[in-house]
Parts: structure tokens; C-alpha cells; sequence
């Protein structure tokens, strides 16, 4: 028990997916201007991410080692999760109608979050237990979350500061992410 | 006909170059820029993938009905990245071993399933690979000079190879008592060096 929790918290902090992974960037930037889509991204990545960490693991297990097809990994990964995204709008737009207003666009969006496909493919390569790569999926969604909405606050705060012309948006964004990043170092002699 | 291909070709190369420009793909920008030979051997599979994922694409744009169209470019790219992965574990094993997960993410790398979508499946063959290859080697160059500034900045020196293309070695290039600034080659100098750049480029467009 004791173990799984250093790795959560491995994964949270000291790994953080977005700022030492350097995994799922073009959302952090793209949803990251309000503090509404940021937290909307977060909540729609930590569900569909423990989904997807849960069925990749036992489709890698099950059907790919078992039948030696390790090099459709990739192929594999891709469509479990494009068709997992699919299958979540279509149940939530059916049952919790309230969930998927909020969390909209970003459902579709996530097929192409690198940090999805990028965690099944840590947690295969890790050779993770189930349980521990049920830990890892939602700790990483969490960190993703947590590092997504301090974004976003910062990035609201940033909107009424003068920046540079040339520095404006995008590269300001940027810079603001590597300070961000660099306070997450802090983390680094924890465990 | 020789003229607008030509166009096709440049345009990824300064106008619409895709990580500064479109702002797109940028996790392997951030991720595999900490030397030279990363990025840019990154940079030569993602245009690998992207030449391929665009012929396929262009051929079959007649017969791709439209409402699946997004899974079928999914499959067309992710084949082509397995290819690439497999190909380079088989000859350049190292590069691939640092790459690592890098290389299958290529799958989710938006500018590719962007360039399928936006370009090739309404355009025929030949745009598409110039296209392709215009988008690819903009790319490479945008992500080798991200990686020159940061290798060069973080270690002082710039050593290392391409497999198969040239080698490089040139150490201390600040001289003998440079102090390596260890920051650039960390995560938060990737953020930083990337928001830099971003902004040399609007300085320059400016003009």
C-alpha cells in the first residue's frame, strides 16, 4: 500500500506529466486561457485516462503478449482509445446529459492528447501490475489536472498584465509554463 | 503545375512552419530537443511518417467515406508510425532508444492527422507529397534549431550523430572554463527556449 502511494505521489508531483514529461502540451495551451475549459479538459482527461490505462493494460496482456502481437501496440493503443473517447461521448450523452454538457468539446479532443497514449505506453513499458497501473493512470490524470488549472490561473492573471508585443500569447505562455515547471523541480527531492 | 508544387513545398518551410507557426506537435518539440541528434532524427521519422500518411491518404481520398474518415487516417498513420518504429529499431537502434515513447506518439502528433484532413484528402498526389515533405523538413529544422540553442547553451558543446547522414563534434565551444548552464536541458529550459524563439520569430515577421 505504502508503495503505491510514493507512486501516486511520484506520479503527481515529481513526474508531473505536463511539465516533466513534457507529455499532452498542445491542450495545456489550447484550453488553458480560461479557467473554465481548463477545468473542463482535467475532468474529461482524468476519466478517460484511468479508462484507458485499465483496458490497454489488459488488452496488451491478454490479447498482445499472449498471442505474440507486441508490434501492433501502437495500432492497438490507438484505436482502444479512439474508440473508447467515442464510446464515452455516445454513454454520457445518453445517461448523465449534465456531465456531458460540461465536458463538451473536450471528449473528442482527447483521441489526440499525447498524455493518454503516452501513460498506456509508460505503463506497458514500466511492466506495471493492474493495480499499479490503475495508481499510475489517475495519479498522472491528477497531475494533468492540477498542473492544467494552475495554468490557467496564472494565464488569466497574465491577461491583465503588459507583455511585450512580440512575447504576447503563445510565448509568454510558454515562458510561464517553464517557471511553472521549474517550481515543480522543487518536488524533485521528495521521494 | 510546377510552380504551385514548388509552392506547396516552401510554404511548410518558413510560412506555416508547424511547431512556431501552427503552434502544433508540440510535446516532441518540448521532449526531444535536449541534443541535436534527438531532434533532428525525430524530426526525419516524423517526415518518414508524414510523407507516407499523405500518399495513402491522397490515393484513397475517393474511396475513404466521409463520416469514418478521422479513424481511417488514425489506422492509415498509425501503420505507417509502427513501420517507422520497427525500421528504426532495426537500424538505428540507439536513436530509437532514445526517442523511446516518442516514436509511437508520433501517432498522436496533430500536425499529422492535421495534414491528412486540411491537405491530402483534397488534393492529389503530387501536392501531397510536396506538401508532406515541405511540412517534414520544416519541422526537422525547427526542431534541430530549438535543439542547437538548448545542447549548445545547456552542455557547451555539440556532439553527436545521425545515423546513416553525417557526424558532428565540436566540444567547448564557449572554450575550456564555460560553466554548462544545466537549466536549458531540463524541462523548464525546453518551455523557455521554445517561448524565446516563438518570439524572435514574431520579431521577425514583423519586419
Amino acid at each position: 500500500m505504502g508503495d503505491l502511494i510514493i507512486l501516486a505521489i511520484s506520479c503527481i508531483l515529481i513526474n508531473n506529466i505536463l511539465l516533466a514529461q513534457y507529455l499532452g502540451n498542445c491542450p495545456f495551451l489550447g484550453t488553458s486561457k480560461r479557467m473554465e475549459t481548463a477545468v473542463g479538459m482535467a475532468m474529461a482527461v482524468v476519466f478517460v485516462l484511468v479508462m484507458a490505462g485499465a483496458i490497454t493494460w489488459v488488452v496488451n496482456t491478454y490479447l498482445l503478449k499472449k498471442y505474440d502481437l507486441i508490434y501492433l501496440q501502437t495500432i492497438a493503443f490507438i484505436l482502444v482509445i479512439a474508440a473508447l473517447v467515442q464510446f464515452v461521448e455516445m454513454f454520457l450523452k445518453k445517461s448523465i446529459p449534465a456531465l456531458y454538457a460540461g465536458l463538451g468539446i473536450f471528449l473528442p479532443l482527447i483521441t489526440t492528447n499525447c498524455a493518454v497514449m503516452g501513460v498506456c505506453l509508460i505503463n506497458v513499458n514500466e511492466e506495471y501490475t493492474f493495480i499499479e497501473s490503475l495508481v499510475t493512470s489517475f495519479a498522472y490524470a491528477v497531475g494533468f489536472g492540477l498542473a492544467l488549472i494552475l495554468f490557467a490561473g496564472v494565464r488569466e492573471k497574465i491577461l491583465l498584465a503588459r507583455v511585450p508585443k512580440p512575447l504576447q500569447d503563445t510565448s509568454i505562455a510558454l515562458v510561464t509554463a517553464g517557471i511553472l515547471s521549474l517550481t515543480f523541480f522543487a518536488f524533485k527531492g521528495m521521494v | 503545375m510546377a510552380k504551385s508544387l514548388v509552392q506547396e513545398f516552401t510554404k511548410g518551410l518558413w510560412k506555416e512552419v508547424p511547431p512556431f507557426r501552427l503552434v502544433l506537435g508540440l510535446c516532441p518539440t518540448l521532449a526531444v530537443t535536449k541534443s541535436v541528434e534527438n531532434g533532428v532524427g525525430m524530426g526525419i521519422a516524423f517526415t518518414a511518417v508524414l510523407v507516407g500518411s499523405n500518399i495513402l491518404v491522397s490515393l484513397l481520398r475517393n474511396v475513404i467515406p466521409s463520416k469514418v474518415r478521422i479513424a481511417c487516417y488514425i489506422i492509415i498513420i498509425a501503420t505507417f508510425v509502427t513501420l517507422i518504429d520497427l525500421l528504426m529499431q532495426a537500424y538505428a537502434f540507439p536513436l530509437s532508444q532514445k526517442l523511446g515513447i516518442f516514436i509511437p506518439l508520433i501517432v498522436v502528433n496533430c500536425i499529422v492527422l492535421g495534414r491528412a484532413e486540411a491537405f491530402a484528402s483534397k488534393n492529389g498526389i503530387l501536392a501531397s507529397t510536396a506538401d508532406a515533405f515541405g511540412m517534414g523538413i520544416g519541422y526537422t529544422f525547427a526542431l534541430g534549431a530549438l535543439a542547437a540553442v538548448r545542447e549548445l547553451i545547456g552542455t557547451g558543446s555539440l556532439v553527436g550523430e545521425i545515423p546513416y547522414l553525417f557526424k558532428y563534434n565540436l566540444p567547448n565551444l564557449f572554450g575550456p572554463h564555460y560553466q554548462p548552464f544545466d537549466f536549458m536541458v531540463q524541462a523548464p529550459g525546453a518551455f523557455i527556449g521554445l517561448g524565446l524563439m516563438l518570439c524572435l520569430m514574431n520579431l521577425t515577421a514583423k519586419k
